[in-house]
């Protein structure tokens, strides 16, 4: 019934209350508990979110109609610079292994913290610092950077507007990126509890791990590419200015051997979540635990072959332009291999429609739609004529937003409770996601149209005959924003005074978080668990669950 | 029901379980490597950049490259290496419970790579009395794969360079620890790490040096 | 055993002083012969075997200085991982730009 036997933890204080020295907001920013960290990446995940979101309302506000709308050319050039930068860097890469991995990955291997708890402190006070520096070069004189949030040369070296602080502040940022995949490592091959052997761990483990490795080799490539921007920036070294014999199409490979992987470090761990949601809620076993595994891994490894797809149409060899088009096919296939074991896994299962499956549903669909359009663009010919376009925009951010976004989402609705002891009105929350969905869909979906008839991306003017796109899509975010609304409302209305809860289990999951106190203990075990079996092992017939809802009573909070 | 924490049987063949709860030394070395990872990559970013080049522009390379003295850049590999050994040995040392031998291997050791950073001051200032460095008007007067050529050259091996100043000065607080007994001959997984990290800055130049310096 | 503080194997590692001076040895009589091949020019072929050489000396220190040769099986397994992304970006880097026209 749980990958262990019972875990006794009564009368240990939860992590919410301060035992140790400080007190009071010093107990948080000082605490190396991971549970902590996890909710201070948390916190300022969705703070920077919140402004990443404002700066895209303000995009689609400028391209609600041809010409100016509400701002000049240069400030809608920084704008979705800063989008970009904020929304990849502070958002989508650190954001699930930061909040939920730190939170869990412990807890779901059965130790008591992470592998090196100071390090994870200091890649917070890291990934801070790196963001208020970005922000404070919106203040600073010279304006924000307005280069795209892929500072190509040789424009990046030639503007004079702040791109070196926002450079400092990205190099800040992969730098905490590097310490807690370095971290995750360490934790997963040392720390797990006897009886988890690897195929015994949930499958976001095996996410974060993936994940992880790409955080550790791929990071530091970009650490270098915007380190020689700066120094070019300041000592003149000429190293990409094709002035002084630098090569731009080698700063491109250099970028995108990073940024190509970073994508699969923002996708990863969202599948990771999925593949924790989709078994609880549909009481079966996961489909295919092992090519699940597997295919993170292969994710992983085939994600860091692909990235000159980004750079088609920029003057590559015909040779480099095969060799990367074949391998951009090939690494559909492990996605969609979980597509298909998700799937599998709901076939026939019993199917609880709470807001974390449903998160983990849209997720598929959104995903899939994503996936499938980036397929489209590997092909050569196609790729030529819709790169650079509204096309592409709508592809990221079905993967990006509908992928790793809406696995935020899902974990939010599926773990907050646990981390709080606390439970959100579920009816407001479907109500939320529901908006959320037909809004999402109403703002993308028109740009795989408008970029398909040729509105190039990144533009502040276009033609009349694109304007009937854009402003669906701008009504679109309107309606996606008020989702976001409701939802994030939702969820803080229900920490500050929703039902609390005391129960263990909450949606009846097998790992071990849902074996321990909720909210957990400061060292959430207080004896190791021994592991004895796998992490969905549900039964196929009813009764367990019958009898584990009577046994705990209304197990599904409020509003059901 | 529940392990204690203190009895730590073997779970599988490669792992063996930490035997006491607050230390894990294959975890403190693992998280060095996976560090040491990125570092290799860091640089590897630029071998990567360097080769490309030299590949477009293999005259211009060999021209630039005969400004290096061949010399001065076999001196100092010579003093890296020999660093190494005396990391290497100060860590053999402290195992066996030489506290005084290993403290001065590891001093002599910071002394090389002070050697190492002076003689490179030199090479830089002969090269800069020489006019050639960055924006300088007689390196931009030059073809430009050479251009290219110190740029690469003063970036790498500036950035070597300040790796060699950060490894000093872990080495020193190694040092610093050895003597007040914080690093033992029964807890020396402090000094195993910071011998880790010397020996990558090491691994780098043995790269760097016949790019640099002997492709004449 | 639950009183040391190390692993066993790292302790009685046998790594007495001599190998590694051996070692040492070994490096500067690499590093000699490469600056001999280095006056002899062999076009592509001193390329090659510098970075031959460069290759045996850094497999000569990660072995046996960083003592790779006496951990546990998942470092060796690590370090293969780590310079296999390098040389596979390497070659696909170069599956561009060996084939670009002027």
């Amino acid at each position: 019934m749980s990958q262990a036997a019972v875990i006794h933890t009564n009368g240990h204080p939860s992590y919410l209350d301060n035992t140790g020295k400080y007190k009071g907001l010093r107990s948080w920013i000082f605490s190396t508990d991971h549970k902590r960290i996890g909710i201070l990446y948390l916190t300022s995940l969705l703070s920077f979110f919140s402004v990443g979101v404002l700066f895209g309302f303000l995009i689609r506000l400028e391209l609600l109609t041809p010409g100016k709308t509400i701002m000049d050319p240069q400030t809608y050039n920084s704008i979705f610079t800063l989008h970009g930068v904020i929304m990849i860097f502070l958002f989508v890469i650190p954001g699930i292994p930061a909040a939920f991995g730190n939170f869990f990955l412990p807890i779901m291997i059965g130790a008591k913290d992470v592998a090196f708890p100071r390090l994870n402190l200091f890649s917070w006070y890291l990934y801070v610092s790196g963001g208020l520096l970005a922000l404070i070069s919106i203040l600073l004189p010279g304006g924000p950077a307005d280069t795209g949030w892929t500072f190509y040369i040789p424009y990046s070296v030639r503007t004079g507007t702040n791109v070196l602080p926002t450079l400092f502040a990205a190099f800040l940022l992969g730098f905490s990126s590097i310490l807690t995949g370095l971290n995750f490592i360490t934790t997963i091959h040392r720390m797990r509890a006897p009886g988890m052997g690897w195929f015994k761990m949930p499958l976001f483990v095996w996410g974060l791990y993936a994940t992880a490795w790409i955080q550790v080799l791929a990071t530091p490539i970009i650490g270098i590419t915007l380190l020689l921007i700066v120094i070019e920036r300041l000592f003149g070294v000429g190293i990409f200015d094709p002035a002084l014999g630098g090569d731009p199409i080698l700063y491109q490979h250099l970028f995108w051997i990073y940024s190509h992987p970073a994508v699969y470090i923002m996708i990863v761990p969202a599948m990771g979540v999925v593949s924790e949601i989709i078994p609880v809620f549909s009481r079966r076993t996961i489909f295919g635990y092992k090519f699940i595994a597997f295919s993170s891994i292969g994710i992983a490894l085939f994600g860091s072959l692909v990235w000159a797809h980004h750079m088609f149409a920029v003057g590559m060899s015909d040779t480099g332009q095969f060799v990367f088009s074949l391998l951009t096919f090939l690494v559909a296939i492990p996605s969609a291999i979980k597509v298909f074991n998700w799937t599998a896994t709901l076939y026939k299962g019993s199917i609880q429609l709470d807001p974390p499956l449903l998160y983990a549903l849209a997720f598929i669909f959104l995903f899939s739609i994503g996936g499938l359009t980036g397929v489209m663009q590997g092909a050569l010919a196609v790729d030529i004529h819709i790169t650079d376009t509204a096309f592409i925009v709508g592809h990221f951010h079905y993967v990006m937003f509908g992928g790793t976004g809406v696995g935020v989402f899902a974990a939010l609705h599926y773990w907050l409770p646990k981390m709080f002891g606390r439970m959100y009105n579920i009816k407001r929350a479907k109500v939320a996601f529901w908006i959320f969905f037909v809004g999402f869909n109403t703002l993308y979906f028109p740009m795989f149209v408008m970029g398909w008839l040729g509105m190039p991306r990144r533009y502040y003017d276009y033609l009349p005959e694109y304007t009937i796109y854009h402003q669906i899509s701008t009504v679109g975010s309107w309606i996606l924003i008020t989702g976001l609304i409701i939802m994030f409302s939702n969820l803080i209305i229900g920490l500050k005074r929703g039902k609390k809860i005391t129960e263990k289990n909450i949606w009846g999951g097998e790992t071990l978080e849902w074996q321990i106190e909720t909210p957990p203990i400061h060292e959430n075990f207080v004896d190791i668990p021994v592991i004895s079996s796998g992490p969905y092992e549900y039964k196929q017939n009813e009764p367990e669950y019958e009898e584990a809802e009577t046994e705990n009573g209304s197990k599904r909070g409020e509003g059901r | 029901m529940s392990l204690q924490e203190h009895a730590a049987p073997l779970v599988s063949g490669t792992q063996e379980q930490a035997v006491h709860p607050h230390r894990d030394d294959i975890a403190s070395r693992m998280g060095m490597w996976l560090f040491l990872f990125t570092e290799l990559l860091l640089f590897g970013g630029m071998f990567f950049l360097y080769s490309v080049y030299r590949f477009e522009n293999k005259e211009a390379f060999h021209n630039a490259a005969r400004e290096l003295d061949t010399l001065i850049g076999t001196i100092n590999t010579a003093i890296l290496l020999t660093s190494s050994l005396t990391m290497a040995l100060s860590i053999a040392a402290i195992q066996r419970n030489k506290k005084v031998l290993s403290i001065t291997l590891q001093l002599i050791n910071v002394a090389f790579g002070l050697v190492f950073l002076i003689n490179k001051y030199f090479e830089w200032s002969h090269k800069i009395s020489l006019g050639l460095y960055p924006k300088s008007d007689i390196l931009l007067g030059m073809d430009k794969g050479e251009i290219v050529f110190f740029g690469l050259y003063y970036v790498m091996t500036g950035l070597h360079g300040l790796h060699v100043l950060i490894g000093m000065v872990l080495i020193s607080v190694m040092t610093n620890f050895t003597i007040k007994n914080i690093i033992t001959h029964e807890n020396y997984v402090k000094l195993e790490a910071a011998g880790l990290y010397w020996h990558l800055v090491d691994i780098i130049w043995i790269f760097l040096f016949p790019l640099f310096y002997l492709i004449t | 055993m639950n009183e040391q503080h190390t692993d066993a194997k790292h302790m009685t590692a046998g790594h007495g002083y001599g190998i590694y001076i051996l070692v040492w040895l070994a490096l500067l009589t690499l590093t000699g012969i490469t600056v001999a091949v280095a006056g002899i020019n062999l076009g592509g072929l001193t390329v090659a075997a510098a970075l031959i050489i460069a290759a045996i000396k850094s497999y000569l220190v990660l072995t046996i200085f960083m003592h790779l040769r006496i951990e546990q099986t998942a470092f060796k397994v690590f370090v293969l991982v780590a310079l296999f992304f390098i040389v596979i970006s390497f070659a696909l880097l170069f599956s561009d730009f060996s084939f670009m026209k002027g």
